[in-house]
């Protein structure tokens, strides 16, 4: 890929929007369109976009394989830590009105970690599979 | 705290324990001690359920407390909670036998991945058994089909990836077209949630949208549980799996989805399906031939492992006979031969598990002489063997008891006689391998070899113990069979 400076360059130019455009999606996701998955999906983007133009070897430094693999279990970890919270607080599981001081800020910290549980564990899942179908193990 | 929350904690605590284990249980051992401890927690939890409901009351819990239709319920009646324990009963039981075995079939990098797919198969098993809502069933039955993929793929031999393959491409199949179901009900009714739906569906009945989706409902779960002719992807799952997941599998997942089926007709259109649409018929028809056909397939199997996974099918065929019938004793029939049948299959492929970590291998001629070199191994094979074929005094006497019961009392005898045909063509499959075993001597040059390690002999006795205790004192799985079955014909 080292002749394709047009390539190269763009891609370089537009990872970090990728990336931005992703957060947005992920932390807006609770007042407009977006959530976990999709922002997983565009988080993915950039880092498959990376390895794609500048090699698996160099995608491989960005995101090595053991801290994929903690995101990837840690996205379902915190989900469901955020259900088994609603138990320990006395209700029932996933319940997000016990876990703020009000009802309504309770169910605005329950689905921003819940989606941020997705989002972690779809985004690294998506790379997982990338690495995987490239040659590489997870 | 613990006691508002059991009927969710034996669906999240396997869930969670997935994740747990592939962060920080890397060594074989830790990450076998875990799926030990988190599956004879859920075993603890079913049988706190089974004792709640069995008074006949219903228990209902809202997740997230959002109030049902609108919320996901899970709701654990007599019949859930049966379905449930024989899961975590078997999955408690296969663990404790699983280290050695495991250790012997699956490389050693891989085996923390092995664990973290069966708990993830064991919450998804045990989700579908417990949910309230129709859709939640189709996100848990996805959750433990990818999860058994990935588990038979991690087979010893190539041939288990094209097993895995096939058996994927299959079940998306059939989960595509249970979902496709339940679109078209959620089309007429607006609800996905069962109770809800109980109540919407007789209104839209006998239009063509619900037919279709009986249609469809009833291929997607046929597809799951292995009903003949859409059973194909079955015995190569079962034969190139490694022998603990062919043993759990065999013994849950395609009873699981028996429940789902049950389920539908007699819960959701609470029988009134037989009416519209001649799926009981159709079933029946599709079961006798299963019965016959795939017994006499078995017989002329060469390895043991596929020999019984064709058996299975058969047998799947006589609980859906039960089914079908739609009697009280019928149905009872089924209901207690998914519990009964779990126990014998459980049992045979763990004595089959035994045999392949010493000899390596399960084909009819390598086993020659395993009864002197393995007494306890296939005495177990035996006894597994002859509650396979129905004779007194195990559990599948009991079964076939109730299956002719039920089918006498609608005075049809030629059922009641391709039953006893069937059970013969069993006699003769399980005959190969015992006289091999038996009666022909090992090999000259061949290895000596001893019994296998009592951590596996233990877990695997005591199914066989099962056998026959549950087919001594009845009382336990012909009651609560019955219970479930007249609560469901809403007697």
């Amino acid at each position: 890929m080292n002749r394709h400076s047009i390539l190269r360059v763009v891609a370089k130019l537009m990872i970090p929007y990728i990336l931005l455009f992703a957060l947005y999606v992920q932390f807006h996701g609770d007042f407009g369109p977006g959530g976990g998955f999709q922002a997983g999906v565009i988080f993915a983007a950039a880092f498959i976009l990376y390895a794609l133009i500048f090699g698996i070897e160099n995608g491989r430094k960005v995101m090595p394989a053991w801290v994929n693999r903690i995101l990837l279990a840690g996205g379902v970890l915190l989900y469901s830590f955020v259900g088994v919270a609603g138990i320990f607080l006395g209700s029932e599981f996933l319940d997000y009105n016990v876990l703020g001081p009000t009802p309504v800020a309770g169910q605005h910290y329950g689905i921003l970690l819940v989606e941020l549980g997705v989002g972690l564990t779809v985004s690294s899942t998506m790379i997982a599979i990338f690495y995987v179908f490239a040659g590489q193990d997870i | 705290m613990i006691s508002a929350n059991l009927p969710i904690l034996h669906v999240i605590i396997p869930l969670i324990g997935a994740p747990l284990g592939l962060l920080f249980s890397r060594s074989p051992t830790g990450a076998w001690l875990l799926a030990l401890i988190i599956s004879w927690f859920t075993l603890a939890d079913s049988l706190a359920l089974l004792l709640i409901v069995s008074g006949g009351e219903v228990v209902s819990y809202e997740i997230g407390d959002w109030a049902a239709p609108w919320g996901i319920e899970y709701r654990v009646d007599m019949l859930a909670a049966y379905v449930i324990v024989i899961v975590s009963g078997i999955g408690a039981v296969t663990m404790l036998y699983a280290r050695q075995s495991v250790e012997a079939e699956i490389p050693r990098d891989r085996i923390y991945l092995f664990y973290t797919m069966y708990l993830l198969t064991l919450s998804g098993l045990l989700g579908i058994a417990t949910t309230g809502d129709t859709f939640n069933l189709f996100v848990f039955l996805e959750i433990s089909s990818l999860s058994t993929y990935v588990m038979v793929s991690l087979g010893a031999e190539r041939r288990a990836l094209t097993a895995a393959f096939r058996y994927l491409v299959l079940g998306t199949l059939g989960a595509t077209f249970y979902v496709i179901g339940v679109g078209l009900m959620y089309q007429m009714t607006g609800t996905l949630n069962m109770a809800d739906l109980v109540n919407r569906l007789p209104e839209v009945a006998e239009t063509r949208t619900i037919l279709a989706a009986v249609a469809f409902l009833t291929v997607g779960i046929g597809l799951k549980l292995g009903l003949f002719p859409v059973h194909v992807w079955l015995p190569n799952a079962y034969t190139y799996a490694p022998s603990v997941v062919t043993a759990f599998l065999a013994a849950t997942a395609t009873k699981v989805a028996v429940y789902v089926l049950v389920r539908i007709y007699y819960t959701l259109f609470k029988g009134g399906v037989f009416e519209t649409l001649p799926v009981d018929e159709i079933l029946l028809a599709l079961s006798l031939v299963a019965i016959v056909a795939m017994s006499a397939v078995a017989i002329f199997q060469t390895n043991v492992k596929r020999l019984l996974a064709y058996s299975s099918v058969a047998q799947i065929g006589y609980m859906l006979i039960g089914i079908s019938l739609v009697t009280i004793t019928g149905l009872t029939a089924g209901i207690l031969h998914l519990f009964n049948h779990a126990l014998m299959k459980g049992a045979l492929f763990l004595a089959l598990g035994c045999v392949f970590f010493r000899i390596r291998s399960v084909n009819v001629d390598d086993m020659a002489g395993l009864g002197k070199a393995m007494p306890w191994t296939m005495a177990a094979f035996v006894t597994g063997g002859l509650s396979l074929i129905g004779i007194p005094l195990t559990v599948g006497f009991v079964s076939k008891w109730y299956l002719i019961l039920a089918s006498l009392e609608k005075e049809w005898w030629p059922l009641a006689a391709v039953i006893l045909f069937s059970s013969l063509l069993a006699v003769i499959y399980m005959w190969r391998v015992i006289e091999v075993a038996y009666f022909r001597e090992r090999p000259a040059g061949a290895a000596t070899i001893g019994e296998a390690p009592l951590a596996m002999l233990v877990p695997m006795w005591v199914l066989v113990g099962a056998n026959v205790y549950f087919g001594i004192d009845t009382d336990l799985t012909v009651g609560t069979a019955r219970a479930a079955a007249t609560f469901l014909m809403g007697g």
